[in-house]
């Protein structure tokens, strides 16, 4: 089911439209930060953004700062609130059981391959990104400091390219883990109701929420466990040395979210009566 | 053997109860059509059969397991058409088969392509091409369902309202379909509103309202010489005479006379100078059953 389950998603235009969305966003502002050359202020803008006119390698991280707010969570919604409700609306959800099809096994592979879409979606940005980044601004003049192709950490540090490129995986696999937790909770909005739109919105809503209440200082008691808390930490990998501990709470905190939301899924999945 | 068995099984949604108590038994090799107006409760019934939607009360056997416990073992067996096919649209119809076969377990990969082939020149698509099902028109799409359903060659097939969408000569080409498969030892349950189907199709007929099921007969039962028979002469006067009393109903030449068997009365006449048009024992219809049993269906709102 689960080799089905990713056919059946590599086939659906509306999921290529999304990655290539995603990777035409940071391709557009990297052109305008080319042509005109006006990078922002450091400490303003986006995070990276100010740094990647002097080297294109930064640029992945860049990108990924700037999906990672609104587009990337919207695609995630779409998709993952398609996951069991899209299957109800055209009345496949009945026949796959029929076939029979174990309602976990079904769950299980919609989780998968929602999974698959969001470390595509980011793996496909930081490609894109990275290739577009050095076409547009280069290797940068710090490169000669570095030595061959070294780029400057957020703590002035030189990173050699082996060392950018494991930070790199590591902030592809951290969000793709966040974006699997908000995955999760449209799997299990999906479970409630036959609308995609209704899952993919409600989804959003979450996230929404969670943006809202993060600045207030009233919301200290529960900000910890908010998922949006922990989506910038990964800006951290890019430190010399490393600070794991922002990295490492938000891995608990989107796991849990994995669990709990799974769980949730399948508690109101498994016994379900399928009308539609 | 018995196919399917269902024991005192009721379903609510709410304060609305769509099955009701439903005492079903299905015997194997049986072609059986379940008939009733629409909102009757056929297609919960179908649903719960198939472990779609949980009872509220009551239980299901299928192939001689319970339901839905042993859904895993019980339903690669079955095939089923359940309310009207679906498929996913953007992808063909042989595409949608071959996942839809590679989903669930059984059956090797090697041969999914031999076993699609099969029952889409079964269901006659065989020539299909590569459209997306989204563009198929109403009657492909109930094709297409149906080879579905015969994918896992299933010794039970559950099929509601087969015939929608096709034309006269694509019905008459199901008709031969499941006859052939019920040659073959396939029990065979069907719902349908097209009473003509199910009387020129199955064997056996269960009818319901109102969430109850208020009749399982066998068809022959059913249509069995009401003890009338229809005349039709060019001088009713004369048999009036000849037949005093027996004549029960007179509409011009056409008369229904009580008669226990129709040749005796046909000799009578013969050898009394009639001439006789038309001579034929009465049974009832199918419809005359099903209207007799059942109630307005649920989709007619009377103040």
């Amino acid at each position: 089911m689960i080799g089905v389950e990713l056919r059946l998603m590599l086939r659906r235009r509306r999921v290529w439209l999304c990655w290539v969305l995603l990777c035409a966003i940071p391709a557009l502002v990297a052109v305008l930060l080319a042509v005109t050359n006006l990078a922002p202020a450091p400490g303003q803008g986006g995070a990276f953004l100010s740094a990647v006119t002097s080297d294109g390698q930064l640029f992945p991280a860049a990108a990924l700062a700037l999906v990672l707010p609104v587009f990337l969570p919207i695609t995630v919604a779409l998709v993952s609130g398609d996951a069991v409700a899209g299957e109800a609306s055209t009345g496949m959800l009945r026949y796959l059981l029929v076939r029979p099809v174990g309602r976990l096994r079904l769950l299980t592979a919609k989780l998968v391959s929602v999974g698959a879409f969001v470390l595509l979606a980011v793996v496909f940005v930081t490609i894109t990104s990275y290739i577009v980044g050095v076409l547009l601004f280069g290797f940068g003049a710090d490169a000669a400091v570095g030595g061959a192709g070294g780029i400057t950490s957020l703590s002035g540090v030189v990173l050699t390219p082996l060392q950018l490129a494991g930070r790199t995986a590591a902030t592809v696999g951290y969000l793709a883990l966040c974006m699997l937790a908000i995955g999760a909770i449209g799997l299990f909005f999906s479970t409630l109701t036959d609308s995609p739109l209704a899952a993919a919105l409600g989804v959003l809503a979450f996230v929404v929420v969670s943006a809202i209440l993060l600045p207030l200082d009233a919301a200290a008691g529960i900000r910890f466990y908010l998922p949006t808390t922990h989506w910038l930490a990964w800006i951290d990998l890019f430190r010399d040395p490393i600070l794991w501990r922002a990295v490492r709470e938000g891995v608990f905190v989107q796991l849990g979210y994995i669990v709990v939301a799974f769980g949730a899924a399948w508690a109101n999945f498994a016994t379900k009566d399928v009308t539609s | 053997m018995t196919v399917i068995r269902t024991a005192s099984l009721t379903k609510r949604f709410g304060r609305v109860t769509a099955v009701n108590g439903v005492d079903l038994t299905v015997p194997a090799g049986v072609r059986f059509g379940l008939l009733g107006p629409n909102g009757s409760g056929k297609t919960t019934l179908v649903r719960m059969l198939l472990g779609l939607v949980h009872p509220t009360s009551g239980s299901v056997e299928l192939l001689g397991r319970a339901m839905p416990r042993h859904a895993a073992d019980v339903l690669p067996r079955v095939g089923a058409l359940v309310e009207n096919p679906a498929a996913w649209p953007h992808l063909s119809g042989r595409a949608n088969l071959r996942l839809l076969d590679a989903a669930g377990r059984g059956g090797r990969g090697r041969d999914r392509k031999a076993r699609v082939e099969d029952v889409l020149a079964r269901v006659g698509l065989a020539g299909v091409d590569r459209r997306p099902v989204k563009a198929y028109s109403l009657g492909m799409r109930q094709r297409l369902g149906i080879a579905a359903a015969l994918l896992r060659g299933p010794e039970l097939l559950l099929l509601d309202e087969p015939t929608n969408g096709l034309d006269p000569r694509g019905i008459g080409e199901m008709r031969e379909l499941l006859l052939g498969l019920s040659a073959s030892g396939v029990t065979v349950v069907l719902s349908s509103h097209l009473l003509s189907e199910v009387e020129a199709l199955c064997t056996r007929v269960g009818v319901m309202d109102a969430g109850r099921l208020v009749l399982t007969e066998d068809l022959d039962v059913l249509r069995s010489p009401t003890g009338h028979v229809r005349v039709r002469t060019p001088d009713p006067g004369s048999v009036v005479g000849l037949l005093n009393g027996q004549v029960v109903h007179r509409d011009g030449d056409a008369l229904l006379v009580r008669a226990p068997d129709a040749g005796v009365l046909n000799a009578q006449l013969v050898a009394a100078g009639i001439t006789v048009t038309e001579l034929s024992a009465e049974r009832r219809s199918l419809e005359q059953v099903v209207l007799e049993l059942t109630g307005a269906g649920s989709d007619r709102v009377d103040p």
